[in-house]
């Protein structure tokens, strides 16, 4: 068997460029540390294709069957016989096709970075923690022990906080990146717990063990209950809610639109592509534990994702900034892939939910960094987020109009762009399962198509708006990248997908579905034809219908109040309710006490320092006579 | 050793010692305790210390008397009687250090010793010097190295506080 | 044996000679007899190790070593204490202990 052990080099590269820059990034210009990053990135890049190649193509199958190969294993913490944190290098279909999409994804906006950042005064920082993210993003989908995808977990949570704040000096969007942190650290919360649960019941922390489907762990683990469900899916519930503070799923999606507070490629690469779908990926990850042993914490999974495509989407149509409408059609789209991943079965077919989702994670990757490299492009051009002041954008950046309107279709599933073949895998496989989830996962890709169209339409159409100065196509390394992106995006729909992934390793291929992909693009369609009335044509006007649906917009505008909710759960219910009293408690009653003590400490002090003479022959006085008295005191206690 | 001998010995160091407590010449304080480090010496000759004898005489007389001797006559005017200690003074010393003595003697003369007797000392010098510098059982050259590294850093400090602050 | 000296009479000598030490401590006022007094106390140490190690352990050598590091702790001891006497006679012209009182509150 081939050695992969040239893999290390990925995430380690890049570490080490971290380190570099971060350390020394002032001493030199700060182009300079953009170009060790991005060649650093370049490289790995090129070696997980290198890797990808030999894994799928030559390597990786035995039998048919792809092997899952544990390159490089290390004990670092021992608990007990079976029990311990291992770090190391796990290639398996998912994490392989991982490695490559979060090498393109972070080698594009690196390069998008070098022009979009220009003049930047963090400029090494940025590029410097760029390099972290995607070290630990590597990191979490390349671990052979779940702790160690913990702790990539929280680091990727650290990068990703510290590049929402890149902007310190701006109110917003230092609160953004506080929101961010602690609400993905709660929710962190239960995926540690999950975590000691699981590994309390299954013995074992090693994804080898875990996840194999004759081994030890599924079978010893359902043997405990509590509240009418076993321990082990409380575990794995809670893991979810750990991938669902990550992955921006109801109710803990609250800081990913605020999370676009950060520089523009940031939100591609981060929160978009990699970061947010590291919940898809962990649940993946652990999927055979879910499938086997618990399909009730699947439900959870596949319910809680449909009703937050839904909820996003419609978000999604209501507002007016345009990195906040990519933000909700991101959550909606992470919610396709958990509903996908919550009706699939193991197997190879009964796995298609499996392998559709990870296919949409992989094209969504695609077209979603390219959406939002294009936003970032017309933000570059006209400083402003809100979509109407712009309009006829098409005239002054053709480039980012193409490719923009490229990744609109993907994304809205028309043939044969990359979103229509992965939605409709997803599509296929929740229909087998579940007709109701079906019917809402119908909905909301017309929802899609229309919401990007209206997107689409009063950004690049329409009459001119007043701009400050003329907007103008963005630089070379810009339009590189979008035009890249655009190919892949156009393209990745093509690749026979489940040749290469499937829930137990063994390639199937799959064919279109002519009876659910033509409802499918007809939906589209008429979500496109509609936002073309509305936004394009106008002949009808938007506020008309605004105010015919009156409450349900405005409630939908103001994300349905969940915020409001979040605050007032907070702000009254935990401040007032428990931290008043618990602040009183500590201001008075512990304060207090501390204080006492310190002041009759000192107060005694004062009183018989009078004692310290100075005189140091008194002292020696008392202590012989001390002495003495100890002696005669031992005397008698010996005698009687 | 006869009996003889220590009672001599012990009359010598006694008498000697509270002179040294008492006399109100300074110079002559320094030459009792000389004295007494002599009739100190004579008890490890008689119980055949002769090497601890050696060292005693050497160090202590030799050397610390000197010093101090050195010292008194840069610090002192050697005509000059230190002035009497008051009555109060000495009765409360003098009670617990009698308290003291009382307690300590009684609980010496009521303790029953072993009767070693089957044991021969051997303090030849060239037993001493093995053990000195062994490091087995029963010897000391752990703290043989910790004193000399005592005594430098005697030496140094003595120098830095001596010296005059404002000489460089 | 050669005597009826037994291991009493020199505890009881070291004994009388601590305590004359330490009426001395206790009662002079000049710094130098005061170290005069902790010479004399240091002494009757030495020859009670002295006689622990003849009369109770002669066959090892550990009553001796001690009384020899105790010469030597002795040794170093005053060569500091006088040190900081003559470092304080340049400063106050006197070595007086009572004088010597600025370490109290």
């Amino acid at each position: 068997m081939e050695n992969f052990l040239y893999t290390l080099i990925i995430p380690v590269i890049l570490f080490f460029t971290f380190v570099f820059t971060g350390l020394f990034g002032n001493k030199f210009k700060p182009a300079v540390s953009g170009i060790i990053c991005t060649a650093s990135v370049l490289i790995s890049a090129v070696i997980s294709y290198w890797t990808a190649y030999q894994y799928y193509f030559i390597h990786g199958k035995v039998n048919g069957v792809y092997q899952i190969i544990n390159v490089y294993k290390f004990e670092w913490l021992k608990f007990n016989e079976t029990l311990s944190i291992d770090l190391g290098i796990l290639l398996d279909p998912i994490s392989v096709m991982m490695m490559v999409v979060i090498t393109t994804v972070s080698l594009m906006v690196h390069i998008y970075s070098i022009g979009y950042m220009k003049g930047d005064s963090g400029y090494s920082r940025y590029f410097s923690f760029l390099s972290l993210f995607t070290f630990a993003m590597l990191g979490l989908v390349l671990s052979v022990n779940i702790f160690m995808t913990y702790m990539f977990w929280e680091l990727v949570g650290i990068s990703s906080y510290l590049l929402i704040g890149h902007y310190y000096n701006k109110p917003s969007a230092v609160s953004a990146s506080k929101k961010a942190f602690i609400v993905t650290r709660f929710a962190d919360l239960g995926f540690l717990i999950g975590i000691l649960l699981l590994s309390a019941f299954a013995g074992t922390f090693d994804f080898n063990e875990l996840t194999n489907p004759d081994g030890n762990a599924i079978l010893q683990s359902a043997s405990v209950t509590f509240m009418g469900l076993s321990a082990i899916t409380w575990a794995l519930i809670l893991i979810f809610i750990g991938c669902a503070g990550k992955s921006a799923m109801f109710p803990l999606h609250i800081w990913l639109p605020d999370a676009m507070e950060g520089p523009t490629p940031v939100s591609a690469l981060i929160h978009a592509a990699t970061m947010v779908v590291a919940g898809v990926y962990l649940i993946a990850r652990l999927f055979p534990l879910y499938v086997f042993t618990s399909p009730a914490a699947l439900e959870v999974v596949a319910h809680v994702g449909a009703f937050t495509s839904l909820f996003a989407a419609i978000i999604a149509c209501t507002q007016t900034d345009i990195k906040r409408v990519l933000a909700f059609s991101t959550i909606s789209q992470i919610g396709y892939m958990m509903v996908s991943l919550g009706v699939s079965g193991y197997g190879a077919e009964e796995g298609l939910g499996y392998m559709a989702s990870m296919f949409h994670l992989f094209t969504h990757a695609m077209f979603k960094a390219l959406l939002f490299l294009g936003a970032g492009s017309i933000i570059h051009a006209i400083h402003t987020n809100e979509i109407y002041t712009m309009g006829n954008l098409r005239k002054y950046m053709p480039v980012t109009h193409i490719t923009f309107l490229i990744a609109c279709l993907a994304i809205a599933g028309i043939p044969p762009l990359s979103g229509f073949f992965s939605k409709d895998e997803i599509l296929v496989a929740v229909i087998e399962k579940n007709i109701f989830l079906f019917g809402v996962q119908y909905l909301v890709a017309g929802i899609t198509a229309f919401y990007m169209f209206r997107l689409y339409f009063s950004v690049f159409w329409n009459k001119d708006k007043k701009y400050e100065h003329d907007p103008h196509e963005s630089p070379n390394v810009m339009l590189f990248v979008l035009i890249f992106l655009a190919a892949c995006s156009a393209l990745a729909g093509l690749i026979p997908f489940s040749q290469f992934v499937s829930s137990n390793g063994v390639p199937f291929s799959t064919q279109i579905h002519m009876n659910i992909a033509i409802p499918t693009i007809g939906i589209a369609v008429a979500g496109i034809i509609l936002a073309f009335v509305l936004y394009k044509k106008e002949s009808v006007s938007p506020d008309k219908i605004k105010n015919s649906l009156g409450l349900l917009y405005r409630s939908a505008y103001r994300k349905f109040y969940i915020d409001e909710v979040y605050i007032f759960v907070t702000k009254k219910i935990i401040f007032n309710l428990i931290s008043v009293p618990v602040a009183w408690f500590d201001r008075h009653v512990v304060d207090n006490t501390m204080n006492g003590i310190a002041y009759t400490t000192n107060f005694v002090s004062e009183k018989i320092k009078y004692m310290q003479s100075g005189q140091l022959q008194q002292y020696a006085f008392i202590m012989v006579a001390g002495m003495i008295l100890i002696f005669l005191l031992t005397l008698y206690l010996i005698i009687v | 050793m006869s009996e003889t001998v220590f009672y001599i010995l012990s009359g010598f160091i006694l008498v000697f010692s509270i002179l040294t407590v008492t006399s109100r010449k300074i110079l002559r304080t320094a030459v009792y305790l000389l004295f007494v480090l002599l009739g100190t010496c004579g008890i490890y000759f008689a119980m055949d210390f002769n090497f601890l004898a050696a060292v005693q005489l050497t160090v202590y007389a030799g050397g610390i008397v000197v010093i101090i001797i050195f010292s008194i006559m840069l610090t002192s005017d050697l005509q000059d009687k230190l002035e009497a200690v008051q009555f109060r003074k000495i009765f409360f010393s003098l009670l617990a250090v009698l308290i003291g003595a009382v307690v300590c003697i009684s609980t010496i003369l009521n303790h029953n010793f072993p009767q070693v007797t089957d044991k021969v000392l051997d303090s030849s010098m060239r037993t001493i010097g093995l053990r000195l510098l062994s490091y087995n059982e029963g010897g000391f050259v752990l703290p043989f190295e910790i004193i000399s590294i005592l005594l430098l850093a005697a030496i140094i400090g003595s120098i830095m506080i001596a010296k005059r602050a404002d000489s460089k | 044996m050669e005597s009826g000296v037994s291991i009493q009479h020199f505890m009881v000598l070291s004994t009388l000679m601590f305590f004359i030490g330490v009426y001395g401590f206790l009662t002079r006022k000049n710094l130098i007899t005061i170290l005069l007094s902790v010479e004399l106390i240091l002494n009757s140490v030495n020859i009670n190790f002295v006689a622990f190690n003849k009369f109770l352990y002669p066959e090892n050598l550990g009553g001796h070593f001690f009384a020899m590091f105790v010469i030597a702790v002795a040794a170093t001891e005053v060569s500091v204490a006088i040190a900081i006497i003559i470092s304080l006679y340049r400063k106050l012209k006197m070595i007086d202990v009572e004088n010597v009182n600025e370490m109290k509150y």
